[in-house]
């Protein structure tokens, strides 16, 4: 016990370990995995994300020109982010927010992206660099 | 790449593993795979300063095997597992749990083992 | 004296993961605990057969909640080896890095429920709050906080920049100041001591004969730890296994303690050494052949039997956790012990249930 009288009594003084959370919430971290989202523009709609997936949770209908993903089934792995040859896929840095009930995130292409627009697969993507954040994580 | 392993059959299993305990090595498991239609193979596992021994037996399916489990306590789990999984039966089990280890025990008397096409018939 | 049959869980407040063990009891003293399983298993084997060798690195990560990371090197070593990829070194260095973090998060994991199962509660609140700075620097590095993702076949998929990697070091030399005060209450306190010494002794040839492994084998005195098989970079790693030599309860905890501080050191090493350079290779072809490959994880050796058949789906893939190897000795120890020393015993074996049933 004497050990542990030092320690509670510096956590009485020190600041709390915990956030009241609903009230403040921690922003994402640059690289966390949050949720999925395809910017449609530049979409070519090639299926390789939908293939590569692990739990198949991506549909691409391309007669109807939708993307559509399950983030209830999604494992956040971001493979569909690595994979993707137009760079058009991301994760968001804030998770997900619960639900009542499991709805599907369902994008419509407007109109195909411009040809001199599209990579073609056997290129190499460029990959953005990422923007390094220094320490200021918290 | 094929793994090295040793020669084993189901009368000189009891003998080969009763002399490897004597040696000094230690348990480490039994892995169980389909090969065709009627055999599976059973490779048992054993471990000394790091180096592993594999041992190497294929049986019919459905057959009923000597359990190892009173040499080594420790393989009472994975043939437990095995009876489970591919329907291989072992005798004189420390510990039988009767093809429910994963199961509940009020299931339907056949079961079909997932890992082979092939059903055993529970009393 | 009458015999009364006790159940032990599936539910109780010191399990975090579903176990049953009947135990027979005699006037308090337990004399036979018959372990159950069956409330976890998920069939994760089998779908081997449906999803491709890549998508499997997924799968086996989802085996175990709190090693993923090491699931995935263990499978992806073995998948190199059968496809002759020469992974770059610094990307062995990087899994260490990984590996090593999952360890440290693990045993804090570990050591909090331990003092929660003999009801030391602000020893078990403040080990969750060191712990939640290894999380963070999980979430910030892979992305996620328990399963990273961050293995594929032939190297990682992230990268650790020049600042990230001074902010673990940072992160890291808190972790083991704040691990440093709770030394003298985790390894010297008195209530800790009366609940744990000379409680589920496991004797040197008892845990060797019943095939005991990890923490476990090492507080009964036997230096066997699987990273001493220099996979990925720990050939270049200085490394010694921990040993205690009493084999009780007290010992597994020591163990864990110490090894947490020796993981830190790790990380330190593979920062220092991390070189320039890929993180990965890209790979072609298929898998050939079958390879049994072995890792340490926080509970123990795991080892994983690969067969493949040069298609995308492998013919077998086998998984013996380290918990599935410490449940005979956990059956062994109980009989004997005394029924209120139940909670403490099984807890000390680190038992992860979804491990073993896979």
């Amino acid at each position: 016990m004497p050990g542990m009288i030092k320690n509670v009594l510096k956590n009485f003084i020190s600041k709390s370990a915990t956030r009241p959370y609903p009230i403040e919430v921690r922003p994402g971290f640059k690289d966390a995995r949050g949720e999925l989202t395809n910017q449609m523009s530049k979409c070519t709609l090639c299926t390789l994300c939908a293939k590569k997936c692990p739990t198949q949770c991506i549909t691409v209908l391309r007669k109807e020109l939708t993307w559509e993903v399950d983030p209830f089934t999604c494992v956040y792995c971001g493979i569909c982010v690595d994979v993707c040859p137009q760079n058009c896929l991301s994760h968001s840095t804030e998770h997900k927010k619960p639900a009542r009930t499991k709805t599907k995130l369902i994008l419509k292409q407007e109109k195909p992206p411009a040809p001199e627009e599209i990579i073609k697969t056997d290129e190499k993507p460029v990959v953005p660099e990422k923007i390094d954040p220094g320490h200021d994580y918290h | 790449m094929i793994l090295d392993t040793l020669h084993l059959t189901k009368e000189t299993l009891r003998e080969e593993v009763e002399k490897m305990k004597s040696k000094g090595y230690r348990f480490v498991t039994i892995t169980c795979l389909e090969i065709d239609e009627d055999f599976v193979e059973l490779l048992y596992h054993f471990d000394k300063d790091l180096e592993l021994i594999h041992y190497r037996m294929q049986v019919a399916k459905g057959t009923t095997m000597p359990s190892v489990s009173t040499i080594f306590f420790a393989a009472f789990l994975v043939e437990n597992e095995i009876y489970d999984q591919f329907g291989i039966k072992f005798d004189d089990l420390v510990l039988d749990f009767g093809g429910t280890l994963y199961l509940d025990e009020d299931e339907e008397e056949v079961t079909s083992t997932p890992f082979c096409r092939y059903s055993v018939k529970r009393k | 004296m009458s015999k009364t049959i006790i159940p032990f869980g599936p539910q109780h407040p010191v399990l975090p993961e579903p176990i049953h063990v009947s135990l027979t009891v005699e006037d308090e003293i337990v004399t036979e605990a018959v372990p159950a399983f069956g409330y976890v298993h998920r069939g994760l084997e089998k779908l081997a057969e449906k999803k491709d060798f890549n998508q499997m690195i997924q799968v086996v990560e989802r085996v175990c909640g709190i090693c993923s990371m090491i699931h995935a090197m263990c499978y992806c070593e073995g998948l190199e080896t059968l496809m002759n990829v020469e992974v770059p070194r610094r990307a062995k260095l990087l899994r260490v890095i990984w590996s090593e973090l999952h360890r440290i998060h693990s045993h804090l994991l570990w050591l909090g429920l331990y003092a929660d199962a003999f009801g030391f509660e602000s020893v078990f609140m403040q080990f969750w709050k060191i712990r939640e700075r290894i999380m963070d620097i999980n979430e910030a590095t892979a992305g996620n906080r328990v399963i990273v993702s961050v293995n594929q076949v032939g190297g990682v998929r992230r990268d650790l920049s020049p600042s990230q990697l001074k902010w673990i070091l940072d992160e890291i030399t808190v972790v083991e100041k704040e691990m440093k005060s709770m030394e003298s209450t985790m390894l010297n306190d008195y209530t800790v001591k009366k609940r744990t010494v000379g409680i589920g002794v496991l004797t040197r040839e008892m845990a060797y004969e019943l095939g005991a492994s990890g923490p476990v084998l090492r507080a009964s005195g036997i230096a066997q730890d699987m990273r001493q098989l220099k996979y990925e970079a720990f050939d270049e790693l200085d490394f010694e296994p921990v040993v205690e030599q009493d084999g009780d309860c007290y010992a597994r905890g020591v163990i864990r303690f110490r090894e947490t501080m020796q993981s830190i050191d790790i990380v330190r090493q593979a920062i220092s050494r991390l070189p320039q350079g890929d993180t990965f290779v890209k790979v072609k072809g298929k898998p050939e052949g079958e390879i049994v490959t072995r890792v340490e994880q926080p509970r123990g050796e795991c080892l994983y039997y690969i067969k493949a058949n040069k298609t995308k789906f492998l013919d077998r893939l086998r998984i013996r956790t380290p918990t599935f190897a410490n449940i005979p000795p956990l059956a062994a120890m109980l009989p004997g012990i005394e029924l209120a020393d139940v909670p403490v015993v099984i807890l000390s074996i680190d038992p992860c249930i979804s491990c073993t049933e896979r």
